[in-house]
């Protein structure tokens, strides 16, 4: 029998302080505390660049800022802040000054999109309904009113031009778009051939002779006159649908009331925050994401869209993994199945897993100087001879870019792959070299599919390597501004010399390198967002192949 | 140890049946020595894990190799298709002559020395594929495509080894979804499917529950019709309801071989008695 004291006591040494130690709680505490402490770093970052990011296109309401001096300003919130307080006693304020730094937009008035406004300052701040936001192809954007729209036979004022203005946007574009896709496919294309045409011609001049070679280059320049004429065509096709479109005009007023003319065209979006409802903003929140997700990028990079950064990404990181793949998986099998297990192989691996620790930029020197000027320098003296001194392939290019990453990653994907390899059982090996196999039966169809999904994991992380480096790509043939997408619709279609644009770059660029870093601050969190998400996107394509490839091989249906 | 065959004590002597009496003119007599084992040295590094073995397996018989763990009776076995060869820096001296070719010789195939000599291990090891595509599988890399040759191999060999009737409905789900059992009878329709000569079986049974363990052993007897069986296994009951010759191996030595019935009623070595009746290992 036990006594109620007794039972008691028992619970009693269950709950002693010390037991907590003795049972070592406390680990469980220092390791999850550690988890949490990252999970949070990781939260706040992408929580930053996801609020920053993503109400950046949100149409924010415009105030109207009258001031104790007598001055105006129409302008949105961008942030406040305490006024320093050193300088806060230079100028003489009183205590707690606040200032707010807000947009006025109207570069070409005002030379500035920014002003800083001391609170103190301000006499008063209203919201006046019909004030226009418009983004214009040229001096950022415009915070004003409405004065007149002008079309080819009629001048409208107030109301009635507000109504007409979109139709007139409209309008505008697609004349735009006419001759933006003229100048970029149909000469872009003429240009092409020409350019091609004078390569020959140099090829001619150089290798043939004699009468053959006179009636060749007859022959070239005939072929380079219809060029110039179709070139010709276009110009002035062009011309004509400038005209048509510099008929259409609008007129804007600035908050002190001067009236600035600019053609229609040069309106991309227009609206009025301080009119709309929470669906109107919704609506126009996505139709200017939007655009920035399929548009070329305006005005060095602070305004447009990101298109060709997205494109050149992607198309990089596929790239990327095409040749890093091939060469780290048949690296590994070689250092796992066939090299000689000792002292040089473990060199060898030991050596791999260092170059994994080799700065990035360290790689961007060798794919300079090996593929780009090696490599690429001798194809251009080879098969390129006409068009030196301009490099074809002896200068930085997507292909180059590609290579150098794949190398940078080539590391990753091998130590994945060996991983995986050595995790397949020895007994399935040795089943497959009873019947019978060769090693290299065996590793084709034994061991090659059982560790498809390893693979695949070092793929991904590869990949998130890659799509995230900057350094090795500045130099490798990363531009600010790429002329053309590497894929388009002129053969060969996939132009891998050409030069591309990069998130990543295109983050360092607009966030350091622009000449007006206000304007283009939110843009820089949209971009990172952008990368990120590309990233997981990619990550997640190749997690689903790689679940679909563990599915099929535990239901066993490789053959 | 000398190396001649012992004679087997058998019960029936299929020599005295006249179909296979008939029979035994054109196939190598039964009984007669298939693997001959010469003076065998082998060496892990500068490990010597077997001395001086000289024995002679015979034909379309079980052999049984018993003896505490570390006694080199996997080693020796593994020799018989040169599995050790995988392993780095193992040295093989004598002779090991199967059909009078030995095959340890520079000039043997060692791909086609698997074909011959099958081998069935511990552990079950489907492959993960489907079971048709598992019985196959030595079929599909000798250059085998016909499916209706191989329909017929992988329905003959699911036969013979008893697993037929168990999945000749599922033939396409995977190998790795059988029972223990079923797999490990598995692993010898796939051994089966390239008609060896011989056939290893490396503790086949120890992973395996009492009445799976039943079936391999029917199965076995079944099979050394066609085969010469070795059988390596660390049951003795096992050894003694299955094999027709058994070894005793200890520290890389034979110690004794003889007819099953002999080695254990009545033992000519007195550690072979000792291991037997489990005074020691």
């Amino acid at each position: 029998m036990t006594s109620p004291a007794n039972i008691s006591q028992t619970i009693r040494v269950h709950r002693t302080s010390e037991s907590i130690w003795k049972r070592g709680d406390h680990w469980v505490w220092l390791t999850g505390g550690t988890l949490v402490l990252c999970l949070f770093m990781i939260m706040i970052v992408v929580g930053i660049i996801l609020v920053n990011g993503a109400t950046f296109f949100w149409p924010k309401d415009v105030r109207l800022y009258e001031m104790k001096d007598g001055k105006k300003y129409l302008a949105i919130m961008r942030q406040k802040e305490v006024i320093p307080p050193a300088q806060a006693r230079d100028q003489k304020l009183q205590a707690d000054p606040n200032r707010r730094m807000v947009m006025v937009g109207n570069r070409d008035m005002y030379s500035q999109d920014f002003v800083w406004l001391n609170d103190q300052e301000i006499l008063s701040s209203s919201r006046p309904p019909d004030v226009w936001v418009m983004d214009r192809r040229e001096y950022g954007r415009f915070i004003g009113y409405l004065h007149f729209l002008q079309t080819k036979d009629r001048k409208l004022e107030g109301a009635e031009a507000a109504a007409v203005l979109p139709k007139a946007m409209e309008r505008a574009r697609e004349l735009f778009d006419r001759i933006y896709r003229i100048e970029k496919s149909d000469i872009g294309a003429v240009n092409l051939q020409m350019e091609r045409a004078r390569l020959r011609q140099r090829k001619v001049e150089r290798l043939g002779q004699g009468e053959k070679m006179a009636s060749e280059i007859r022959s070239i320049e005939q072929a380079t006159a219809s060029l110039k004429e179709k070139y010709d065509a276009y110009v002035k096709e062009i011309a004509q649908l400038r005209s048509e479109m510099g008929q259409d005009r609008i007129g804007l007023e600035d908050v002190n009331g001067t009236v600035k003319e600019l053609p229609m065209a040069s309106i991309m979006e227009a609206w009025q925050p301080n009119q709309m409802g929470f669906f109107a903003k919704t609506g126009s929140y996505f139709t200017r994401l939007a655009d920035f997700l399929m548009d070329d990028p305006r005005e060095s990079n602070t305004e447009g869209g990101v298109f060709p950064a997205i494109f050149g990404t992607t198309l990089m990181v596929i790239l990327m993994s095409i040749a890093v793949v091939p060469f780290g998986v048949l690296t590994a099998f070689y250092l796992c199945e066939y090299a000689r297990q000792g002292p040089i192989v473990r060199a060898v691996r030991i050596a791999l897993n260092n170059l994994a620790g080799v700065p990035s930029i360290v790689y961007g020197v060798f794919g300079l100087g090996f593929f780009v000027y090696f490599i690429g320098g001798n194809i251009d003296r080879f098969f390129y001879a006409d068009a030196l001194p301009t490099p074809t392939w002896g200068t930085g290019g997507i292909l180059w870019a590609s290579l150098t990453l794949a190398l940078l990653t080539v590391p990753v994907v091998v130590m994945a792959t060996e991983e995986s390899i050595m995790a397949v059982p020895r007994g399935m090996r040795e089943g497959s070299l009873a019947l019978g196999a060769s090693r290299f039966q065996t590793l084709k169809n034994i061991l090659l599919p059982a560790s498809l999904p390893g693979i695949l994991t070092g793929v991904i992380l590869a990949m998130a390597r890659g799509a995230g480096e900057v350094a090795p790509l500045m130099i490798t043939g990363v531009v600010k501004l790429a002329p053309s997408l590497p894929v388009d619709g002129l053969t060969p279609y996939l132009h891998l010399e050409r030069k591309f644009m990069h998130l990543g770059f295109h983050i360092y660029d607009v966030g350091f390198q622009s000449p007006n870093i206000e304007a283009s601050r939110p843009m820089v969190f949209t971009t990172a967002l952008l990368l990120i998400l590309l990233v997981i996107a990619l990550n997640l394509g190749a997690i689903l192949l790689r679940d679909y490839v563990r599915r099929r091989y535990t239901t066993g249906a490789f053959h | 140890m000398n190396a001649t065959l012992p004679t087997p004590v058998r019960e029936t002597t299929p020599t005295t049946d006249p179909a296979l009496a008939r029979s035994s003119n054109d196939r190598p007599r039964e009984g007669d020595a298939h693997i001959r084992t010469r003076n065998l040295q082998f060496f892990y590094g500068v490990k010597q894990a077997l001395f001086d073995i000289s024995l002679d397996i015979p034909r379309r018989q079980v052999t049984a190799f018993i003896g505490p763990s570390g006694c080199g009776k996997s080693t020796l076995l593994r020799c018989y298709n040169r599995m050790n060869d995988l392993i780095e820096s193992v040295v093989a001296r004598g002779e090991i002559l199967i059909d009078d070719e030995n095959i340890y010789d520079s000039s043997v195939d060692v791909i086609a020395l698997r074909k011959k000599v099958g081998m069935v291990f511990q552990k079950s090891n489907p492959f993960p594929k489907t079971i048709f595509e598992n019985v196959v599988y030595g079929l599909r890399i000798s250059g085998i495509t016909d499916r209706k040759t191989l329909d017929e191999i992988a329905e003959r060999s699911l036969q013979r080894a008893a697993l037929w009737d168990e999945v000749k409905d599922r033939l396409d789900s995977s190998g790795m979804g059988l029972s223990g059992g079923q797999q490990q009878r598995l692993c010898i329709a796939r051994a089966i499917a390239l008609e060896p000569e011989i056939i290893l079986m490396d503790e086949p049974c120890s992973a395996l529950d009492p009445i799976a363990t039943m079936k391999i052993e029917e199965l076995i007897r079944e099979l050394k019709k066609d085969y010469t069986i070795v059988i390596v296994t660390h049951n003795m009951q096992q050894a003694a309801r299955v094999s027709d010759l058994t070894a005793f191996f200890y520290l890389g030595k034979l110690v004794e071989y003889d007819a099953t019935k002999r080695i254990f009623t009545n033992p000519a070595n007195k550690q072979t008695e000792d291991y037997i009746t489990g005074r020691f290992g």
